[in-house]
């Protein structure tokens, strides 16, 4: 009862802010909204035992994803009411688009059928939520079983991070960055010269 | 921690990938500490590590063996894929340094990229199952998207970089959508398993939908009509040596890998994927040698060039036989081969004022520099198949798999597109023949370009004599990957 209460709150949340995120007059507010239905999906993540899931999506959706949008939406100078103007042009467009998606995902319950040995063959067949969180189950293989594939990641991300440097980073001359050693070694002599300077005659 | 498979003895089976890997990160880490602009030391030592790595490929076992419980697979298909991977990625290092340090944008990251690129490509390769297959295939794209946009103060190099990694973006959700709803239908990623449903389930729409996604995403990385929008631009816009890399180890990577899943994976379901592979041939070829003819640009030629042979490659796949996979590897070695040597010739059509590349430059080449000219020549006509050069031997090995399963209509328009695509080759040896010579280029070649031409050329010209080798270990490859 409690659960099902908490569904319909979270899951008309979800569609409500979905919604405001396209209908919202000033971007930041989409933003904000964006965040807000991410909230949402989290909690019906949660409800469904997926809390591996759930918690994804908010450290990374919500704390990374999101607020980069925020950023891009503040920095960018772009007249997005401007952009919207067309909106209602082209809802019946979008709308046909939609009703297609639909019929095809009817097509694909009705028609389409799973190989009959598919239940049999998944390779690393979850435990019993009652015995092991998904966390747990998660941290369990994805270090041994999944080992290589988490290794080749990480190389996938080292290339990455070259790709950003051999592209953005630029060598320039004359600026002045913090040298600690030569500043802690500079000496009195280094810096001050004295001058004996003769009454009358200046420098 | 317990490890559900064998690890040392997986860490065994993966010890070229490892050893490139870490080497790749070493060099990394001495260009970043002593290297600055300094590219040659760094992709000396690459090459040096590439021939290290191929020495441990061709040494270790040639047995089928799988490592990290199926993720993994080594066997005679696979060494034979990767050793002429890291040789077409050597060529293309040693062919770079001088053009980078020319057009002021060497860098070391230029050889590591490459050989993390190269690694990518050889866990393509060697992918047993679909998620290894995609971090692979990532591993190499991201590497290729950096590459094609490496000289950034060019603005066409930007575009090309950008261009290619919106539409490899996009490719690669293709891949993955159609990667989802196979593994939504058949309950795997493994291609053992995988193996088993393609028998019994070949007549499920969800599955065979899910296949057609994935080969519309290979299609896209082996740059074959209708995919093939990108390559031009990317080919044009991207620096000479990194086009001479593209148009090489991808390639051989993307239908290596392609020939692997298909075979392996999807062995039982080709009926299904072999109409898929006979029309994006027909195409490829078709496209390839009728939008070529209006080129101007050398390189851009190259690119349509490179979409037809693939064309012709894709023929030996579409047969689905031992004997069309063995015509496709023989294939792609004369296809390497051929480019290494042209793309060699294109780096030296260099004046004094910097690098060309239009084909109106080589105009009365064959007065000025005959040596050259006579090299180029021979290059041409084996890319137009005319015997007894090696190209020939190529598209006649792809041809005869094709006639063999009964696919004349595929292998007629074979032969009638590489008519098409002869007339475009040979218009450029008559334009070096018959042309008003022009300012020459400097002389002499660099030596690394001088070795790779010659070597090439040699190749093209005196493999009718001695096609032994090669036959036996391309048929030895098929034989490994068919049974």
């Amino acid at each position: 009862m409690l659960a099902a209460i908490a569904f319909y709150i979270f899951a008309a949340v979800t569609v409500a802010a979905a919604v405001m995120v396209v209908a919202a007059r000033n971007p930041v507010h989409s933003v904000l909204w964006l965040i807000l239905a991410f909230f949402s999906a989290a909690g019906l993540f949660m409800l469904l035992g997926a809390e591996f899931l759930a918690l994804i999506l908010i450290v990374v959706y919500v704390g990374a994803v999101a607020v980069l949008f925020l950023f891009v939406v503040m920095m960018l100078d772009i007249d997005f009411a401007e952009l919207k103007r067309g909106m209602l042009e082209y809802l019946p467009i979008g709308g046909l688009i939609g009703v297609i998606l639909l019929v095809e995902l009817g097509m694909i319950f009705s028609v389409w059928a799973f190989a009959p040995e598919a239940g049999t063959l998944a390779a690393a067949p979850a435990p019993a939520m009652a015995q092991v969180t998904n966390t747990e189950a998660l941290g369990h293989v994805i270090y041994t079983q999944y080992l290589y594939a988490f290794q080749a990641a990480g190389l996938v991300l080292l290339v990455a991070m070259i790709g950003a440097i051999v592209l953005t980073l630029r060598h320039r001359e004359g600026v002045k960055r913090q040298n600690i050693a030569a500043q802690v070694e500079r000496r009195r002599k280094d810096a001050v010269e004295l001058k004996n300077v003769k009454p009358g005659q200046g420098i | 921690m317990t490890f559900p498979f064998d690890l040392s003895a997986s860490l065994g089976i993966v010890k070229p990938e490892l050893v490139l890997a870490m080497g790749s990160m070493v060099l990394l880490v001495t260009g970043a500490f002593f290297g600055g602009a300094r590219q040659s030391a760094i992709s000396r030592g690459t090459v040096a590590l590439m021939i290290v790595v191929a020495a441990l490929v061709l040494t270790g076992s040639k047995e089928p063996a799988v490592a990290f419980g199926g993720s993994f697979v080594v066997n005679g298909f696979t060494v034979f894929a990767k050793v002429l991977i890291l040789a077409a990625s050597a060529v293309a290092i040693l062919m770079s340094d001088r053009y980078m340090e020319r057009t002021r944008a060497a860098r070391f990251e230029f050889p590591v990229l490459v050989a993390l690129a190269t690694l990518g490509m050889m866990m393509m390769v060697s992918a047993n199952d679909l998620i290894a297959l995609y971090v692979g295939l990532e591993l190499q794209s991201l590497s290729l998207y950096v590459l094609a946009s490496f000289s950034r103060d060019s603005l066409r190099s930007t575009e090309a970089g950008l261009k290619y990694f919106v539409l490899g973006a996009l490719a690669s959700c293709l891949l993955l959508y159609g990667m989802s709803l196979v593994y939504g239908f058949s309950g795997t990623l493994s291609f053992d398993a995988l193996k088993g449903v393609a028998a019994t389930g070949a007549s499920n729409i969800g599955f065979l939908v899910g296949l057609v996604f994935m080969l519309a995403g290979f299609a896209f990385k082996v740059s074959a009509v209708p995919f093939h929008m990108w390559t031009p631009d990317v080919y044009e816009g991207a620096p000479t040596p990194v086009t001479a890399f593209f148009a090489a180890a991808p390639k051989v990577a993307a239908i290596a890998l392609l020939t692997r899943v298909l075979f392996d994976a999807f062995g039982a379901a080709s009926d299904s994927w072999r109409q898929v592979i006979t029309f994006i041939s027909m195409a490829s070829m078709l496209l390839g040698a009728f939008a070529a003819i209006g080129q101007t640009n050398i390189k851009r030629l190259m690119a349509y060039s490179s979409i037809a042979n693939m064309g012709f490659a894709l023929v030996g796949l579409a047969a689905g036989s031992e004997q069309g996979v063995e015509g496709l590897l023989i294939y792609l070695v004369i296809y390497l081969a051929m480019t290494a040597g042209i793309f060699a010739c294109i780096l030296a059509m260099r004046r004094r004022e910097g690098h060309v590349e239009d084909i109106d430059d080589l105009a009365g080449l064959a007065k000025a520099q005959p040596v050259y000219a006579f090299a180029l020549t021979a290059l041409l006509f084996s890319y137009a198949g005319i015997p007894p050069l090696a190209g020939f031997f190529g598209k006649f090995y792809v041809f005869s798999a094709a006639v063999e399963q009964g696919m004349w209509v595929l292998a007629v328009v074979g032969v009638l597109a590489s008519v098409v695509g002869a007339f475009y080759y040979v218009r450029i040896v008559m334009l070096m023949i018959n042309g008003e010579p022009r300012q020459s280029f400097v002389r002499p070649m660099d030596v690394e370009l001088r070795v790779i031409a010659f070597a090439a050329t040699a190749f093209t010209l005196f493999f009718v004599l001695m096609p032994a080798p090669l036959l036996d270990a391309a048929s030895a490859a098929a034989a490994a990957l068919v049974n």
